[in-house]
């Protein structure tokens, strides 16, 4: 069993590590073409997405299903161009790299890809998908390729390494496929790592072994990593701070206990309320959720965009203000008008 | 006779076919319902929970090898009823499934409205009319607004398609309703939507249902009574409350200490290994392998032992 203590942990001192990722003022849209009618508008993917994340730091971004996730953590990759702000790594903005630069910059950032039953080629074995990347990035000998494939799957615990390198994916567990995908993801020691959801599709037991994996590799080697999520309760085992995503915007930012103890926005709220514990006494009750489903980005609501389904509207402020990100505790953010002081 | 049971399944069986061998996907399952009550059955994935629901409800695929066993339902063993009366006087009319990922499964090109009234008419034998009426009415149990009935699948979202899939099962009123994971894919908000309205139908309603999940957390938002499932064997029922405080089974134990809390700040723990195949499972306890407490005994098959009115299947209650 792993040494590594899961328990939460957390910093509310202010960061003195150096900024390793910048994001600021982030828009993605993608444009909405009709079939006949040409231009139809924009998705509202991401819009106005601005933190900066420390070396060696962990961090959750926590929203429900289409609430532009992936579209971030895309455009972080450079697999999304920005619509308009930008994103500097170590300083530098990585819409200006050029070839070298990019290749150099995809070492640096390794990606744990949402789904892991689609994230392998199947047809590959276990060596080959992890000797990929050290080949593209120009890794020529052989033998220090196979040595690093094996210190890589002794990682990820997938040993004896003999009994795993030439599997094909569809022999392997889910846990064991994730732990390919992460051991992919790390094969190029990269600084900063970013998991898409990584144990949403596991079994219970399953997804303790992977968060575990993923900790112990983050203090290993000192990551930074954006844990992406729509799962509250497995964040605090995980991140320093989470951000809470919706519609396209981080409504509420905060260290991991300040922002379950005291969730300060509707939305993140109503989140900590629907999100279950195993407790026979949940079903002697009904959940105070806000009605309604989050809003189409095409065309976001007015003011707040949780405004239409939020029970502490201001009328005359919320529908018709984007609300500020007022600071309400050292670290904790929230953009929300019940809190312009 | 006891008289409140809904349900009875004795050493129900249903095994495959299959070229690797036979798989033993549900393997002798015991468990009793009592009428509006909730029972949950927990496992993890390929434990064999959607063969136990398409056991309990006759909806077999083609490779079966044996299925055996009795299901008292309502004092009367539906196993030994023919094709025919079962699908007359049984399935939708007693009991209904809500299958696996329904919401996805909805007819993308047939009115959500007629699709809910279908059953009514096949299985009730009432008019067009009169089954648009009763959809019309499980939609405002569901919580689907009534203008809804003539949108198509893709007009709704995933949380309002689930609701209709709901309401499918109900639209025939069996006493009786079988859910298959029907939260696994949605989001905290809709999960949360969807059991108050399934609280809501088994309180206004009175109906019973067979919830089968692998989510532990939001399980306990409906269950009376817990049943773990292992490897094609239930290992462990109890009522929810001392289920959810004190699990028994070494496996339920490891298995709430995999579970994450939001409010307290435990350590995790996880279950090394992987459960056996169901294809020449071991003989002994099936968790044996994967087992902190495992002693010699272990080898042999454990019976079912009571403790404390619960029921385990682990030589430690021996
Ligand atoms: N390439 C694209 N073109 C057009 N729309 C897109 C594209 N990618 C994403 N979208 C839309 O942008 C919105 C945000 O999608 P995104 O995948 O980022 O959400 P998410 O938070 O990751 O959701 P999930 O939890 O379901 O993975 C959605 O409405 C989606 O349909
Ligand atoms: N028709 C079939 N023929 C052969 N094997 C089958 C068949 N249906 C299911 N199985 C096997 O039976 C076992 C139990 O499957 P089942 O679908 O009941 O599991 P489950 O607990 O519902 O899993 P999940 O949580 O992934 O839905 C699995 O090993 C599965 O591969
Ligand atoms: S800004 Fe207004 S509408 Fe938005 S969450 Fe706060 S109170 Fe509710
Ligand atoms: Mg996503
Ligand atoms: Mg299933």
């Amino acid at each position: 069993m792993s040494q590594v203590n899961l328990a939460p942990t957390f910093s509310t001192q202010q960061d003195a590590r150096p900024v390793l990722l910048s994001v600021q003022e982030l828009r993605v849209w993608f444009e909405l073409r009709r079939f006949g009618f040409g231009h139809a508008g924009y998705v509202h993917a991401v819009d106005g997405v601005s933190f900066d994340l420390a070396e060696g730091e962990t961090i959750a971004i926590v929203g429900e299903s289409g609430c532009g996730k992936s579209s971030l953590m895309k455009a972080i990759l450079g697999l999304n161009k920005p619509t308009a702000g930008r994103i500097l790594f170590e300083g530098q903005d990585i819409n200006q790299f050029d070839a070298a630069k990019k290749r150099w910059y995809h070492s640096r950032v390794g990606y744990v890809q949402q789904d892991p039953f689609g994230a392998l080629p199947p047809f590959m074995p276990v060596r080959r998908i992890l000797e990929e990347p050290l080949i593209i990035s120009g890794v020529k000998d052989k033998d220090e390729r196979m040595e690093r494939i094996r210190k890589g799957m002794e990682e990820v615990k997938l040993s004896p390494v003999e009994d795993f390198m030439e599997k094909y994916p569809h022999m392997l567990s889910g846990g064991q496929q994730q732990r390919v995908v992460i051991a992919r993801a790390m094969i190029m020691e990269p600084k900063l790592l970013v998991a898409d959801e990584p144990v949403s599709m596991l079994d219970a037991s399953v997804r303790v072994e992977i968060l575990k994996l993923l900790r112990a590799l983050q203090e290993r080697h000192n990551l930074s990593v954006i844990y992406i999520t729509h799962d509250l309760s497995t964040v605090s085992y995980f991140s320093e701070r989470i951000f809470v995503m919706y519609a396209g915007q981080l409504i509420e930012k905060a260290p991991v206990r300040g922002l379950i103890d005291r969730p300060a926005h509707p939305y993140t709220q109503a989140l900590l309320t629907g999100t279950s514990e195993p407790d026979a006494r949940n079903a002697l009750t009904y959940k105070e959720i806000p009605p309604g489903e989050p809003p189409s980005l095409v065309k976001p609501p007015s003011g707040c965009r949780f405004h239409p389904r939020c029970t502490r509207i201001i009328k005359g402020e919320c529908d018709v203000n984007e609300p500020l990100e007022f600071t309400i505790e050292d670290r904790h953010s929230v953009s929300c008008w019940l809190y312009k002081g | 006779m006891d008289n409140k049971q809904l349900l009875r399944v004795k050493d129900l069986k249903l095994y495959f076919r299959t070229r690797a061998g036979e798989v033993q996907a549900v393997d002798g399952v015991d468990f009793e319902l009592n009428y509006n009550r909730a029972v949950v059955i927990l496992g993890e994935s390929g434990c064999g929970k959607t063969s136990l629901a398409k056991a309990i409800l006759r909806l077999l695929p083609r490779n079966i090898s044996q299925y055996s066993g009795s299901i008292l339902l309502e004092n009367r063993d539906v196993m030994t009823l023919n094709e025919e009366d079962f699908r007359r006087s049984v399935r939708w009319v007693q009991m209904s499934l809500v299958p696996q990922a329904a919401m996805n499964a909805l007819n993308p090109v047939i009115r959500v409205g007629e699709q809910v009234a279908e059953p009514a008419i096949i299985h009730l034998g009432v008019s067009k009319q009169e089954a648009m009426e009763m959809a019309a009415k499980m939609f405002q149990h569901v919580g689907v607004p009534v203008d809804f009935l003539t949108r198509y699948p893709f007009e709704l979202s995933g949380g309002m398609r689930q609701r209709v899939a709901i309401a499918m099962a109900l639209v025939t009123s069996p006493n009786l309703i079988v859910l298959d994971e029907p939260t696994s894919a949605l989001d905290v908000l809709t999960q949360a939507n969807i059991f108050n309205v399934l609280k809501r139908l088994k309180k206004e309603l009175g109906l019973s249902f067979i919830l089968i999940t692998h989510d532990i957390a939001t399980s306990s938002e409906l269950a009376d009574e817990v049943a773990v499932m292992y490897a094609g064997q239930i290992i462990e029922t109890a009522d929810a409350e001392p289920f959810f405080t004190n699990p028994l089974h070494p496996y339920s134990q490891k298995l709430m200490a995999s579970v994450p809390r939001l409010h307290e700040q435990k350590e995790l723990d996880f279950i090394v290994g992987q459960p056996p195949s169901l294809i020449n499972p071991p003989k002994g306890c099936r968790f044996a392998a994967r087992c902190p407490f495992r002693f010699e005994k272990c080898a042999e098959e454990p019976p079912v032992f009571q403790k404390d009115g619960r029921e385990v299947k682990c030589w430690l209650y021996a």
